[in-house]
């Protein structure tokens, strides 16, 4: 046990560094001269070439890499091209903060809808409602969100005068309903499908027929027997849904006017800004593989029969 | 009477047993909502892949006298911004669809995952490693976000080597005629379908690999290929179709989303992620239009709502007639 989650901590600076090889080398792909892109179209060619070795691009690309992965270290991800020099982390960091809360409102909706529905159709598998509950949401999963956005404003911001229609007040604040809603009802989708699945698993034990013919109240055996047991593998998923959400959030920080990562990085994909762009996806892969990690060692916290090798 | 003719006369009349895919064909048929499902899909395939005879205009002509109209006998479902067919343009975004998962699949899911899989799986060791590792490192990273990334730094590198071999052959209209665009986008959808397929075959071929009757053909001298494609691969058909099914919907809305920030399909080629882009201006007019003008915006979505949809129920039921056990 402990043999493995060294292993996995010993691997992951590796995944890491890979992950961010493979990053920058995307980014030298990338069309467009760095120097001639921060000096503008004004510059003389002497001065793109003295820019040039001021930044290093003139040395070898394993070199660059060098000098990019030992500024990420000390927490300097380059400077973006775009937004003259400015530094990339400065940038991101509060739009990533943002995004952050937004994804966290969202799980949130997501557990607080999806697990109780999933459990409820595992219960009543058999009857109508099992089907009928799958079935509509999955019709809300495969609802496009350049749809549901638009028609949640629509309703609940220009009809109903409820919330505002748009923009960014913080984690408490009234606007950040409607955006959570429309990532996390798809959201919840994938946890009923998950939860209704380990919960029939449950059900088919022997512990729990033992528990009813105990005389167990239904109550206590529902709650401590059965959900407690299936929430267990849903834990996994949990990294998963985090990670996909981030990635629908971009379209949802769209459509909300809401300044978080989305609308950055999709700014620097029409500003060819790849130091941004490449900051952005490597943050991304450390959170997921970080997030990853926790939740395998908190599986194994959870669940004692389970031994990790 | 002898009794040899007897038994032959019993045997005659027992139920002739049908084959493993037409048991597979009739429980599939059962199902009520995966077979309406299916004939959705097909009839959704059928007007993408015919979109140039059901075309009732072009899907470049625009007609500034007639902009922004709701469905009338001469347009179908209305016109756009500019006057274009919003019917002829949604026909032909599907075929766009069509060509982009077929070719995702084939090359990426099919051809790349199903191979490294039954290698990873079959020889172990140091390839399984180099594979599984070189996985891990691509789903290290948020799907949308590696997806957007390799469309946005690929594209100029294959603009740029189209128009070299354009140059180099005398072959004009490579770049104009759009193949360019599902070259690129297949490829940044590469990481999305190969690692979820090649972990699949792997841990179907691990199991195998040690069966009776593999183990077997390798005592009598059956070459490795042979055993690899001839008697583990059709063994391992039943979990990939059904991974295929649930895959479909994820790379058709990857391509949409590609096509929206206009990294994909690049107009005035149509594709459904091009309407909904052009029309909401990239998400912000977004509520606008759905209040002014629904069905511009409606359009493109139902059929990508449908298509998400109705590959799910599919895919389901795939999972429960083909693989009974995980039930």
């Amino acid at each position: 046990m402990l043999a493995y989650i060294l292993r996995r901590l010993l691997w992951t600076p590796v995944l890491l560094a890979l992950a961010a090889f493979f990053v920058f080398f995307m980014g030298t792909c990338a069309p467009g001269d760095p120097a001639e892109l921060r000096l503008g179209n004004r510059a003389t060619p002497e001065r793109i070439e003295r820019e040039r070795e001021r930044l290093g691009l003139d040395r070898p690309i394993l070199f660059q890499y060098a000098k990019y992965v030992n500024g990420i270290l000390k927490g300097d991800f380059g400077d973006s091209y775009h937004y003259q020099g400015r530094p990339v982390l400065e940038l991101i960091a509060p739009r990533l903060w943002v995004s952050m809360q937004l994804n966290i409102a969202a799980l949130i909706v997501a557990v607080v809808i999806g697990l109780p529905l999933g459990f409820y159709a595992a219960k009543r598998q058999g009857t109508g409602r099992d089907p009928a509950i799958v079935i509509s949401m999955l019709i809300l999963y495969a609802m496009p969100v350049f749809f549901t956005a638009p028609l949640l404003i629509l309703f609940f911001a220009v009809q109903l005068h409820w919330v505002p229609a748009a923009g960014w007040g913080g984690f408490f604040s009234l606007q950040i309903i409607l955006p959570a809603l429309t990532i996390g009802v798809p959201g919840a989708a994938i946890f009923v499908r998950h939860m209704r699945a380990s919960t029939l698993e449950v059900i088919g034990q022997e512990y729990i027929r033992t528990a009813h013919a105990k005389g167990m109240s239904g109550f206590v055996v529902n709650y401590r027997h059965i959900a407690r047991n299936a929430l267990l593998p849903i834990l996994t998923i949990m990294g998963f849904t985090l990670a996909g959400m981030f990635g629908g959030s971009l379209i949802v920080e769209l459509i909300y006017g809401i300044p978080g990562a989305g609308r950055l990085s999709l700014d620097a994909i029409f500003q060819r800004d790849f130091p941004v762009l490449t900051a952005f996806v490597l943050l991304g892969a450390g959170m997921l593989v970080v997030a990853n990690l926790v939740i395998d060692v908190a599986y194994t916290i959870v669940d004692p029969r389970i031994r990790l090798q | 009477m002898s009794s040899v003719t007897r038994l032959d006369q019993e045997i005659s009349e027992l139920p002739r047993s049908r084959g493993h895919w037409r048991n597979v064909w009739a429980r599939f048929r059962r199902r009520r909502l995966a077979f309406i499902s299916l004939i959705l899909i097909t009839f959704i395939y059928l007007l993408g892949i015919f979109a140039p005879v059901i075309q009732t205009h072009d899907y470049q002509e625009t007609n500034l006298r007639r902009t922004q109209q709701g469905p009338s006998a001469e347009n179908w479902l209305g016109t756009d911004r500019a006057g274009r067919d919003i019917y002829t343009r949604v026909v032909w975004g599907i075929q766009t669809t069509v060509i982009i998962t077929v070719s995702t699949f084939i090359t990426g899911s099919l051809f790349l995952g199903v191979t490294m899989g039954l290698f990873a799986g079959y020889f172990r060791g140091w390839i399984d490693a180099v594979i599984m590792r070189i996985g891990e490192v691509v789903s290290a990273f948020p799907d949308i976000l590696l997806i957007i990334l390799l469309a946005a730094t690929l594209r100029p590198v294959i603009v740029e080597f189209a128009r070299s071999v354009e140059d180099s052959t005398g072959m004009s209209g490579l770049v104009s005629s759009g193949v360019v665009d599902y070259v690129v986008i297949g490829i940044a959808l590469l990481p999305l379908s190969w690692f979820g397929m090649m972990r699949l075959v792997r841990g179907q071929v691990l199991v195998l690999r040690d069966a009776e009757y593999v183990q077997a053909a390798r005592a009598m001298g059956t070459s490795t290929p042979r055993i690899l494609f001839r008697h583990i691969l059709p063994n391992v058909v039943s979990p990939i179709i059904v991974s295929v099914s649930f895959g479909i919907g994820a790379v058709a809305l990857s391509e949409v989303v590609l096509s929206f920030f206009g990294l994909g399909v690049q107009p005035p080629r149509p594709s459904l992620g091009v309407m909904i882009g052009e029309v909401t201006a990239r998400g912000g007019a977004s509520v606008s239009v759905l209040r002014d003008h629904p069905e511009q915006l409606l359009a493109p979505i139902i059929v990508v709502w449908l298509l998400i949809f109705c590959w799910n129920i599919v895919g389901d039921a795939l999972n429960d007639v083909l693989n009974p056990r995980s039930r």
